[in-house]
């Protein structure tokens, strides 16, 4: 057995770009260690370089393979690429086959180019938490572009795609319904829509139905419209494309006074989400005892839901003062 | 949304693999499955990958035909505790080489090396000899890879 480096030290190495280093600190801070927390603080305060995308859609719209296409064409330009790819854990064993990066093989040998995959971890929470934090060392480490690739099921997912700058919705023909991220309900945070296997025949049809859609107007009106670009991994059509419309998005948000707004909103989220997360270690690590007890009063009855929470916190609060 | 909770407060089913990892470990073990080089057996990998997943662990699968550069370069980003390669193609005495040649220096020691598939005892012998930390062959029941992966981890310790 050897000595765990300290994270602090770790940090500095992040800083000079080293991956092993990076890859280290992510995993400390995905298992909520509180020893690298103020290493994580250091971090923060060299991060809002980077330009952060959220990718999101149904299951297999084609998300990995389109983050491996912008991961690419962002090379051409040398820019630096970072990439978390989100999976969903089971619920049943808690374990997870983390399945993206299967379709990104050929970044795996670029050195400008860093991929972590994570798991939703559901009722243990603290996925915002975990993948922010890595977005932030990814941006210290000093790549130019964070890629986080997400399904857009369930709140959590949303609120960390919604945390980026750009947010990205894919959709697909050939899964069933036309306009998959209607069911969904993720087509109104789109900043750009994507339309992804246009080297299919029914491609056509799943455009024109979300253009339809968002002609409707299901979003509050504001100078950016969101585009539509049609993309295929198989043939490579629209990636370029896309990858420009991304980065006008960019300079659109600095324009308008927009990305100010975007940071004060994922600020907010992060410390509430954060909050959130210690309460419910908190509680998970008092199960045995007053959580418990209350669990079996709650469910006999005697006492309703609401009062069980107000005495759960208090609980906690005493346990603070000791 | 209903799986969000269950199991949280409720000891035992339905989060048993998740309750057995954190007690060992402070998150979800991390592995990655690879195959290395020419070899396309992949029923022996599908199999541990969906135990271990089924175990609470995190699993990461490389697919077929990967070079000892890409898995270690994956196994070195994505921090994984076990570097776990399936070989049925004859190669492992210059694969396994190759990766532990590899994951020094990368400053990556730490990942735990194990192997799998088809390979003759002699062979296991020298692997062993030359740092790989346990050779599984065919007709390992899961549950056995299972409790390997968890020991070997248990015995590195925190890293
Ligand atoms: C099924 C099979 C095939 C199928 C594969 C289908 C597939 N998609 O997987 C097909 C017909 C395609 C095939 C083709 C070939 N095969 Co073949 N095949 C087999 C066979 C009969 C069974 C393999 C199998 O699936 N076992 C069942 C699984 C569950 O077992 P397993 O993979 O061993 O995995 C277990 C353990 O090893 C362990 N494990 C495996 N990986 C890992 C990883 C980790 C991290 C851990 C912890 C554990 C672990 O856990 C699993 C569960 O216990 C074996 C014979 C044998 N006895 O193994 C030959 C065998 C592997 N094949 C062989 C050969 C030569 C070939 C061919 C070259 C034949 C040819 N001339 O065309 C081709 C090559 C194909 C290629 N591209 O690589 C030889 C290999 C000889 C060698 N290593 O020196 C074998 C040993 C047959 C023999 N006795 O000659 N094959
Ligand atoms: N024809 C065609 N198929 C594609 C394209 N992009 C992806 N696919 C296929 O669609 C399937 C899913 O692709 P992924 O990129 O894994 O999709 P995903 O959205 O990341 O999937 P999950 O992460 O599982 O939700 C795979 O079988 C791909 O080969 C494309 O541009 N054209
Ligand atoms: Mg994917």
């Amino acid at each position: 057995m050897s000595v765990p480096k300290p994270s602090l030290q770790l940090v500095a190495e992040v800083l000079e770009g080293q991956a092993r280093s990076l890859s280290r600190l992510i995993s400390r801070a995905e298992a909520g260690e509180v020893e690298c927390r103020p290493a994580l603080a250091e971090v923060y305060r060299h991060t809002g370089r980077a330009h952060v995308i959220g990718i999101t859609g149904v299951p297999g719209s084609g998300k990995s393979t389109l983050v491996r296409g912008l991961a690419l064409a962002a090379r051409k330009s040398e820019r630096k690429v970072g990439v978390i790819a989100i999976d969903p854990s089971s619920p049943y064993s808690g374990g997870a086959i983390l399945g993206d990066r299967i379709r990104m093989n050929e970044l795996n040998s670029d050195p400008g180019i860093f991929i972590r995959s994570m798991a939703t971890r559901g009722a243990l929470g603290g996925l915002a938490r975990a993948s922010l934090d890595a977005v932030d060392l990814m941006d210290a480490a000093g790549f130019d572009i964070v890629l986080l690739e997400t399904v857009g099921v369930g709140q959590d997912e949303v609120d960390v795609v919604q945390a980026t700058h750009t947010t990205v919705v894919v959709s697909a023909p050939g899964l069933g319904d036309d306009v998959q991220a209607i069911k969904a309900g993720i087509l109104e945070i789109a900043d750009i829509h994507v339309v992804s296997k246009c080297d299919r025949s029914d491609a056509n049809k799943t455009i024109t139905d979300l253009k339809m859609m968002l002609g409707l107007g299901l979003r509050e009106q504001t100078t950016w419209q969101p585009p539509v670009v049609p993309t295929s991994g198989e043939t490579g059509q629209g990636i370029e494309a896309l990858l420009t419309t991304i980065d006008e998005h960019r300079a659109y948000l600095q324009q308008s006074g927009e990305l100010a707004k975007r940071r004060r909103q994922t600020a907010e989220m992060r410390m509430l989400k954060t909050a959130e997360d210690i309460l419910r270690q908190r509680f998970v690590g008092r199960r045995d005892g007053v959580a418990a007890e209350l669990l079996e009063q709650v469910i006999a009855r005697d006492i309703d839901p609401y009062a069980a929470a107000q005495r759960l916190l208090a609980a906690l609060h005493e346990g603070e003062a000791k | 949304m209903r799986a969000r909770f269950s199991g949280w407060l409720l000891p035992g089913k339905p989060m048993q693999g998740l309750e057995e990892n954190r007690a060992r470990h402070s998150s979800p073990i991390r592995i990655l499955i690879a195959k290395v080089g020419l070899d396309g057996h992949d029923r022996g990998v599908k199999i541990v990958a969906r135990a271990l997943r089924d175990a609470g662990m995190d699993v990461i699968y490389s697919g077929l035909h990967r070079t000892p550069e890409e898995v270690v370069n994956t196994a070195v980003q994505e921090d994984v505790d076990v570097l776990g390669v399936s070989l049925l193609s004859g190669a492992h005495m210059t694969i396994f080489p190759r990766l532990i040649e590899l994951l020094k220096q990368n400053n990556a020691q730490d990942i735990i090396l194990v192997g799998g598939g088809v390979m003759p005892d002699a062979d296991v012998v020298a692997l062993k000899a030359m740092g790989v930390a346990e050779v599984l062959l065919q007709d390992t029941p899961p549950n056995i890879i299972v409790e390997t992966v968890r020991r070997l981890v248990a015995e590195r310790g925190p890293r």
